[in-house]
């Protein structure tokens, strides 16, 4: 059966599926991808639903090898470095790795996460309904942890041939950050207007100390109209938490299942991703969005997920005759 | 009773709130919309979490709106179904400073004999009111006013599953090991939460219980029964 040997992982490399759901009553935070839209992306690039195992890339990169079969994948996220053998390649793409080929896919020019997703999925134990790794509780995924050099991972059946390398063209994934869309509370109302309105002015800069749990932000410092500490409640995914200290916190897939803090704002499900993508050091600002506004951004997402992802055959794009030798494709045939 | 308020957690999540304290009538009124929710099914409800005083539900806005969900609450809320009374659970506990690391100190910061204090604990009357912070962690109501004390300045390292805790005005039972701001009075041979067990998650919110005592001896004893998949918990 195929496999996948790491050999390097930059801290924070994990395997992620869409997310472990319906725990949350539980204490179990769902993890999954950070940015769910690369997520899909990839997935769906090899014909596949949003649901397969996917390795989620942190800045640290990643080096691996196929071992004993070809390994069909593709990668979709922020604009990472991606080469094979030395050669390289564009940032979103899908191909059929040989055995002992060796893959290697380093931080680029933008973009904080991208993802790895295999025709077939990686194959570990799936744990409450989910292969998403939570590394806190260390839950799922490889071990229940990050990856490291050695690590040799199952690649489930896939029942598909190889594929000739092809430039995914998903333009849409490349968000601007500028500005994070939020809606307003769930306990916006622990905050006077003037701080509300500092909260929109910004300008905010994530903190390097961020991770998969919770994004810090260095901007201005807020205060609290009436007390920081709230009965701890539910929290989601994008919930700004805003703590004794002032310095808003937005939480992220691997947070705490409940939170202490009000919480001023939530990022809308659409711009999750393009919050996550955010490097430390950029600066971005917040704008309000009505809940009607954010689920039309939702539906044309939706709609634009439902199509199939374009690509383009790497032989239509410009790359030197050298790499083509490599693949053996100067022949010029392109099935798939 | 007071209508709950409807709260916006981004486009996909709505939080029914009933209060802003931490009072068994108003977790049983959050359990009782839950259970309410969970039974009728809404196409379009993604995932329920109810906590102390609120109901989080996470739900596709595409496939169900917000007017709709806030009507199916208001609905469910008003027809004011009592909540199915939860289980009773008697946990066994051991008190005996080689498991309780924290006893000895925590009892005397309280001006209470470790005995007094261990006491105390095995006496209360506790209630499940919701999980957080880590699977399968159960924050338990019902803390003696005697044994109410502030959390840790700093976390402690981590302590094994199964550590019996307070702090602040709650009690709680550890699943994972995870440094915390708690003080470990105990430990308890169950396994709370067990991931190839059926229940994973032996309690629910609402439900009753109660800290049995047990010597070193028996600790051992039921320990290894629990470690072979026996539960050594007993619902009275």
């Amino acid at each position: 059966m195929a496999s996948l040997e790491i050999r390097t992982a930059g801290p924070g490399c994990t395997v992620q599926d869409a997310g472990r759901r319906g725990h949350l009553r539980y204490g179990v935070t769902a993890a999954g991808p950070m940015d769910p839209l690369a997520f899909s992306v990839a997935n769906k690039a090899l014909g596949q639903d949003g649901e397969a195992a996917a390795i989620e890339v942190s800045l640290g990169g990643i080096e691996l090898v196929a071992r004993d079969a070809a390994v069909t994948v593709a990668i979709a996220g922020g604009a990472f470095s991606v080469s094979i053998e030395g050669r390289a390649l564009p940032a979103s793409v899908t191909l059929t790795l040989k055995p002992d080929e060796t893959l290697r896919i380093r931080a680029g020019a933008a973009g904080a996460w991208c993802y790895l997703a295999v025709a077939g999925g990686i194959d570990v134990p799936a744990i409450l309904g989910s292969r998403a790794t939570h590394t806190r509780a260390g839950l799922g995924g490889f071990e229940g942890r990050a990856l490291k050099a050695g690590d040799r991972l199952a690649i489930g059946e896939s029942g598909r041939g190889a594929r000739e390398p092809a430039e995914i063209v998903a333009r849409w994934l490349d968000r601007p950050a500028k500005d994070i869309r939020v809606i307003l509370g769930p306990q916006a109302d622990f905050f006077a207007e003037d701080q509300i309105a500092a909260f929109f002015t910004g300008p905010w800069v994530l903190s390097p100390r961020s991770d998969r749990m919770a994004g810090f932000l260095d901007g201005p410092v807020l205060t609290h109209a009436k007390g920081h500490d709230i009965v701890s409640d539910g929290v989601v995914m994008g919930a700004v938490q805003v703590p004794g200290d002032g310095r808003p916190i937005v939480l992220m897939a691997d947070r705490q299942p409940t939170g202490g803090y009000p919480k001023i704002a939530t990022v809308i499900g659409p711009d999750l991703g393009r919050f996550a993508q955010i490097r430390p050091g950029a600066p971005f600002r917040f704008r309000a969005v009505t809940i009607e506004e954010a689920v039309a951004v939702r539906r044309e997402e939706a709609a634009r997920l439902s199509r199939e992802v374009e690509m383009i055959p790497m032989l239509r794009t410009e790359l030197s005759s050298e790499f083509l030798l490599g693949l053996n494709l100067i022949d010029g045939v392109v099935r798939d | 009773m007071t209508a709950p308020r409807f709260l916006d957690a981004g486009e996909a999540a709505l939080v029914v709130e009933f209060g802003d304290a931490v009072d068994p009538a108003i977790n049983d009124r959050v359990l009782a919309l839950d259970a309410a929710l969970v039974a009728q099914a809404p196409e379009g409800v993604l995932e329920l979490t109810p906590s102390y005083r609120s109901l989080l539900i996470q739900y596709d806005p595409l496939v169900i709106d917000r007017a709709t969900l806030v009507a199916l609450a208001e609905e469910a809320t008003e027809a004011g179904e009592a909540r199915a009374p939860g289980a009773s659970w008697v946990v066994p506990c051991c008190y005996d400073p080689a498991v309780a690391e924290d006893l000895g100190e925590f009892a005397a910061a309280r001006g209470l004999s470790p005995e007094k204090a261990a006491a105390l604990h095995a006496a209360a009357d506790w209630r499940v009111y919701c999980y957080g912070f880590a699977p399968g962690f159960a924050y338990l109501g019902g803390l003696p006013k005697a044994l109410a004390a502030p959390r840790r300045a700093t976390p402690r390292p981590p302590f094994p599953p199964g550590s019996v805790m307070v702090g602040g005005g709650l009690g709680a039972v550890a699943t994972v090991p995870m440094p915390t701001g708690w003080h470990v009075v105990g430990r308890t041979p169950e396994r709370l939460f067990a991931l190839d067990r059926d229940p994973a998650f032996l309690l629910s919110p609402g439900d009753a219980l109660r800290f049995e005592a047990i010597d070193a001896n028996a600790f051992r004893s039921l320990d290894t029964r629990a470690a072979a998949g026996e539960p050594v918990a007993r619902k009275s």
